[in-house]
């Protein structure tokens, strides 16, 4: 009985210092950023690193989420005798909802992971230890670049998500299930407006962007140094982000569509 | 060559995901309706303009023309006026041109629908649609109705 009072204290004791410890990396790391825009390379390998090789994964799956939207609109707007609409539905969709979110999900499993293996890595076989030796400090050296490129790179993915979406939903109604061209664009033109739905759509995806990140980043430098460790971080890495991004995209839809 | 070739995907990358974006402003939202953007203007008197709202589309024989720019009352005569910008392409339309207000579909948006005259002159910006016919108001229609059975039943 006491045994499990103990441990649920310790583990909550434990998430408490955890999140503490995640916003002081945080703060310390945007004290480097002035640094790190004085060596701009080593923010483009990281734009390059996950944002460049995510672009695969992030436009065939937004072409898939497109095409299933255009689908199952279809096939429900059919009934109302309104299909002219599945334009607006397939755009409205992926700009509010699912291109920031589903794009965020990605690049937390395509390259989230791949940032706290990185890092944990480095941290086990004292890399990071080696840097502050040299009096590099690795928060900036390592860490600030990484997280300016995944802020970087998540919103331009989620835009192409978007625009590919829309192109996919467009092939599936228009080419292949016979919605007429013109109503498709024109209804979205008259329906989608730039300022409350693809401005406030940008504005999630950066704020999932910064979540992703800066969870990933923080997973890896805080990783236990030993293999179990990396692999648990890396687990809860995927794991942490995308429950944050699904949380934050309520409150942010919230606050933003009343 | 390396480093090179960094750039150049970077540089890509960053260009597709800019011009997603504008594909996306520009095609996928409001600020990319052409038709009726630059255009004429034309002025149309209603009694009453059921739940047409601005940019609804103003349309000739089912056609986009162009679309519904303002809604106002006339502080005088208490008439709404509907300003339309209607496209360039389309300045020969006659003078004695009729406007009404149609619903597209059963649950669609309300939509301007011009049918041209056969006079010889033609609309010029600024002109007002005097001939109009006034938006189909469900309520008014149930109310004539039920007042028609009442009175017929005395």
């Amino acid at each position: 009985m006491i045994e499990t009072l103990r441990d649920l204290g310790r583990s909550g004791i434990g998430a408490f210092e955890s999140l503490g410890r995640s916003a002081l990396l945080f703060f310390y790391t945007w004290r480097g950023m002035g640094e790190v825009l004085t060596r701009p390379r080593l923010v483009l390998q990281q734009v390059y690193a996950t944002g460049v090789l995510s672009l695969v994964i992030i436009s065939v799956s937004g072409l898939f989420v497109g095409m299933v939207l255009g689908l199952q609109g279809y096939n429900t707007l059919v009934g109302f005798g309104a299909e002219e609409q599945l334009g607006v539905v397939v755009a409205l969709s992926l700009v509010r909802e699912l291109g920031p979110v589903v794009s965020a999900l990605l690049f937390a499993g395509r390259a989230g992971s791949a940032l706290t293996a990185e890092i944990g890595l480095m941290k086990a076989t004292e890399q990071l230890a080696a840097m502050e030796m040299m009096a590099v400090d690795p928060l900036h050296r390592v860490v600030a670049p990484r997280l300016l490129g995944g802020i970087i790179a998540v919103p331009l993915l989620a835009s192409i998500f978007n625009t590919v979406g829309v192109w996919g939903g467009w092939f599936v109604g228009v080419g292949l299930l016979g919605v007429d061209d013109g109503s498709y664009w024109a209804h979205i033109e008259t329906t989608v407006s730039l300022r409350h739905d693809v401005a406030n759509g940008l504005i999630k995806s950066m704020v999932f962007g910064v979540a992703v990140t800066w969870i990933a980043v923080f997973e890896g430098y805080d990783t236990v140094p030993t293999s179990e460790g990396i692999s648990r971080s890396t687990t809860r890495t995927v794991v942490h982000a995308s429950l944050a991004i699904l949380a934050l995209d309520f409150l942010l839809t919230a606050l933003m569509f009343d | 060559m390396k480093q090179r070739n960094l750039e150049l995907a970077v540089g890509i990358f960053v260009a597709l995901g800019l011009g997603a974006l504008l594909i996306l402003a520009l095609q996928v939202s409001d600020l990319g309706t052409t038709v009726g953007r630059d255009g004429y203007r034309l002025l149309a008197r209603f009694d009453n303009i059921g739940q047409l709202k601005p940019r609804a589309a103003v349309k000739m024989s089912g056609v986009a023309v162009g679309q519904v720019a303002n809604i106002y009352v006339d502080p005088e005569t208490f008439d709404a006026v509907v300003v339309m910008r209607i496209d360039r392409r389309f300045d020969r339309i006659p003078l004695d041109t009729s406007a009404q207000i149609f619903t597209s579909g059963m649950l669609g948006e309300q939509y301007v629908a011009l049918d041209p005259g056969g006079e010889e002159t033609f609309l010029a910006e600024g002109d007002t649609i005097t001939i109009t016919q006034p938006a189909l108001v469900l309520e008014q229609l149930i109310g004539q109705f039920m007042m028609g059975k009442a009175a017929g039943d005395e």
